[in-house]
């Protein structure tokens, strides 16, 4: 009798689709989320993306070794620093082009403020995700526009930089550079601990982050994940140390990782990597050495016929280059291996089960760039 | 004993005194609010370094009367698929009932439209009505987000409106009356300080009830995008947002009123006393919004049941043995003691209950 009363006001409800994206506030660009919701559970999500797709690897067959490196800035516009070191290594790599000495320290200077930047940004989107109304995010762009002011000094931009050149650099830094990033490198750790001291250990944090979206170690590893996301789930991979490449084995630095690979590790991770890529600019800044920024390269650059892949620990991840010369001055294949897209495919099975507020911040704690994973 | 700015029985007449009022209550929301938008746009700027507006007349002062003239000339669009009439009618039934709060609500001694003798039960039954208001405006845009916003309105509703209510009664035991003026007459020292467990409590449920940080979640931003909001435009939209700040404005006056000793204050006129406590209140809600994250819906539904909930039994049943063994106590005695039954109560149950414990599904 009471179960035939309590079938009786159970309401029969059914699953429903949600479209969140492609312009939404928390899809960080233009990314599709098509998800089945059962209330505010999510049952299944698929993530339709392409909204961005500009061709890049295509439009890159068309130009010269040096002509593509404008290209890279528009992978991922929050990291072009480090797509442009990422690309002219392939190409050293694919020529066998030296690199001045000078030029080397000043690549890692820059790809180190990037990743600071980067992650400043991403740590900010994060927290604001999370509904920490804009205070978080504009306490951060407020230092990472210190940053674009430092890369504004060495080449004019301060978004799309264009700034490494196969060789080398474009133009050396100017004098005011080096009193500037000190004052930055000075100041900087402060900041740091002043977002901690905002978010750190708060309690509504704690409980929406901890635990949820957990990435474990082992699909982190079969999804081929990198970057602070890998790390987050305990693997200590980083491609500055486990394949240094430019001048990276001369600096001292720890690699931060996280127990759990939830979001809030992804989150900690971050903030770690900022401390860490100071320490990294402080040496880097006191070894400076003299000299060219750029070696003799011909304007067109003919490598041999042959193949060459380069990664680097971009900001988001491992970020490689696959180049194939046919002896041109036109690559004939130019690939992006992109972070953010690889560690996007564990997307549907981080969220399945949470709910729609999760969603977001699990999305936000991968921290993607839709002009990489689009291209 | 400050002067009274009007006199007790001003303006005498029934309808006199109803339809001055009545204005008085209309202006003083509608200022209040847009003042009060200004306000919390510079706050939060300041907060987060930056400028907020600043174009629109002296520091940015016109502002919102710029906004709310661009929001009157704007479209108003309706979605095709939704319910026309509901549509329509939903930012009514929001808004009124926040204004009609205020009919109770003494601005100094006697200054209010009706002394009613059962003031705060009529503010709990009236300012739930905005719930409904706001279920109405999800239900009928026919918007997946605006349907997810409603349902966790009605979701938080049920779950704060019970602590709110049980902790107000304690003021009201101490206070031995209803009606708002009364209470504000009894409070020697605010309330506040006598009951300081119950003014968490309340602070807390208040917060959910006019949807601010950080259980925001009916209109998360980052989330679902406004959620009831999502399809209104023009001055239907302009009115479901001036029923929320006015909500806000309604939660400040009322924890003015019974915590914070209303008109009471040395020095002031009366009624700039009231209009300070209220900014006071309001401040530390935007504060609030600036400060702290957002908590999902289970996590609200679980602090509500798990956390406000019993401890606003036990800080209703320790009131009434209060004035039970005590009736005749200073307020003063009780202030000490109450505090520590405050941090003994919350350190407890802060070791029972922690927010990301257990997920309830919704």
């Amino acid at each position: 009798m009471t179960t035939k009363t309590t079938r009786e006001i159970t309401l029969p409800t059914e699953p429903f689709a949600v479209n969140i994206g492609p312009a939404h506030p928390s899809t960080h660009g233009v990314f599709r989320m098509l998800t089945t919701l059962d209330g505010e559970v999510i049952l299944n999500m698929e993530p339709i993306f392409g909204y961005l797709h500009r061709g890049i690897e295509k439009l890159a067959e068309e130009r010269t070794y040096g002509g593509c490196v404008p290209l890279t800035d528009r992978l991922d516009y929050l990291a072009s620093m480090s797509n442009n070191l990422a690309y002219v290594l392939a190409v050293e790599k694919l020529a066998g082009i030296a690199v001045p000495e000078r030029a080397e320290y000043i690549r890692v200077i820059m790809a180190e403020l990037q990743r600071i930047a980067s992650h400043l940004i991403a740590v900010g989107a994060f927290l604001n995700d999370c509904g920490a109304f804009m205070t978080p995010i504009l306490y951060m762009l407020r230092e990472r526009e210190k940053i674009l002011d430092l890369f504004d000094m060495v080449c004019g931009q301060r978004l799309t930089y264009n700034y490494m050149r196969v060789g080398g650099v474009s133009q050396d830094i100017p004098e005011e550079f080096a009193p500037a990033l000190k004052k930055f490198l000075k100041e900087m750790p402060g900041w740091i601990n002043e977002y901690e001291w905002l978010l750190k250990e708060n309690e509504i944090l704690l409980a929406r982050a901890k635990g949820v979206g957990i990435l474990t170690r082992e699909m982190a590893i079969n999804i081929s994940a990198s970057g602070p996301v890998l790390r987050a789930s305990g693997v200590e991979w980083d491609i500055r140390r486990a394949d240094p490449y430019s001048i990276y084995d001369r600096f001292e630095f720890d690699i931060p990782t996280g127990k759990a690979g939830d979001c809030y590790d992804r989150y900690r991770v971050r903030v770690e990597e900022m401390r860490q890529s100071l320490r990294i600019l402080e040496q880097a800044l006191k070894d400076l050495p003299g000299g060219e920024v750029r070696s003799e390269v011909p304007h067109l650059i003919r490598p041999p016929a042959g193949e060459a892949y380069s990664h680097i620990e971009a900001p988001r991840g491992e970020l490689g280059f696959y180049l194939v010369s046919d002896g041109s001055i036109a690559p004939y294949r130019f690939h992006v291996r992109a972070p953010t897209l690889i560690n996007l495919t564990a997307l549907n099975d981080m969220m399945r089960g949470w709910k729609v507020a999760d969603l977001i911040l699990i999305f936000g704690s991968i921290d993607i760039c839709l002009a990489e994973v689009d291209r | 004993m400050a002067t009274q700015f009007l006199p007790p029985d001003w303006p005498g007449n029934f309808w006199a005194h109803w339809a001055v009022f009545t204005v008085i209550i209309l202006v003083f929301l509608l200022l209040t609010v847009m003042a009060f938008i200004w306000f919390e746009r510079r706050a939060m700027a300041i907060m987060q370094s930056r400028l907020g507006p600043n174009r629109a007349g002296p520091f940015g002062i016109f502002q919102p009367a710029a906004d709310a003239l661009k929001l009157l000339i704007k479209e108003d669009v309706v979605p095709a698929a939704g319910d026309k009439v509901v549509h329509w009618l939903a930012p009514v039934v929001a808004f009124v009932p926040v204004m009609m709060v205020f009919a109770v609500v003494p601005f100094q001694g006697g200054a209010l439209l009706a002394d009613l003798n059962v003031g705060v039960l009529y503010i709990v039954a009236i300012s739930s009505l905005t719930a409904v208001g706001i279920f109405m405006a999800g239900w009928s845009s026919n918007n997946k987000y605006s349907l997810l916003g409603a349902m966790r309105q009605v979701a938080s509703v049920v779950s704060y409106e019970i602590p709110v209510v049980l902790s107000l009664i304690g003021v009201i035991l101490l206070a031995g009356s209803l009606s708002l003026q009364q209470i504000v007459q009894a409070q020697e020292i605010p309330f506040i300080l006598v009951q300081p467990l119950g003014f968490l409590l309340f602070f807390c449920g208040a917060l959910a009830e006019i949807n601010r940080a950080p259980f925001d979640l009916t209109e998360a931003d980052s989330e679902i995008v406004a959620g009831f909001l999502t399809e209104y435009s023009g001055m239907k939209f302009g009115l479901l947002f001036l029923a929320e700040y006015g909500e806000a404005l309604a939660i400040s006056a009322i924890v003015t009123t019974l915590f914070l000793g209303g008109w009471r204050g040395p020095l002031l006129p009366d009624w700039l006393w009231f209009l300070l406590k209220v900014g006071a209140v309001f401040f530390f809600i935007v504060w609030i919004r600036t400060t702290v994250p957002r908590v999902r819906i289970d996590q609200l539904m679980a602090l509500a049941w798990k956390f406000l909930f019993p401890l606003a039994l036990i800080n209703l049943l320790v009131t009434a043995v209060e004035i039970l063994v005590w009736p005749d106590v200073s307020l003063w005695l009780l202030v000490p003691v109450n505090f520590a039954v405050m941090i003994v109560l919350v350190l407890l149950w802060s070791k029972l209950f922690k927010l990301g414990w257990g997920r309830v599904n919704v």
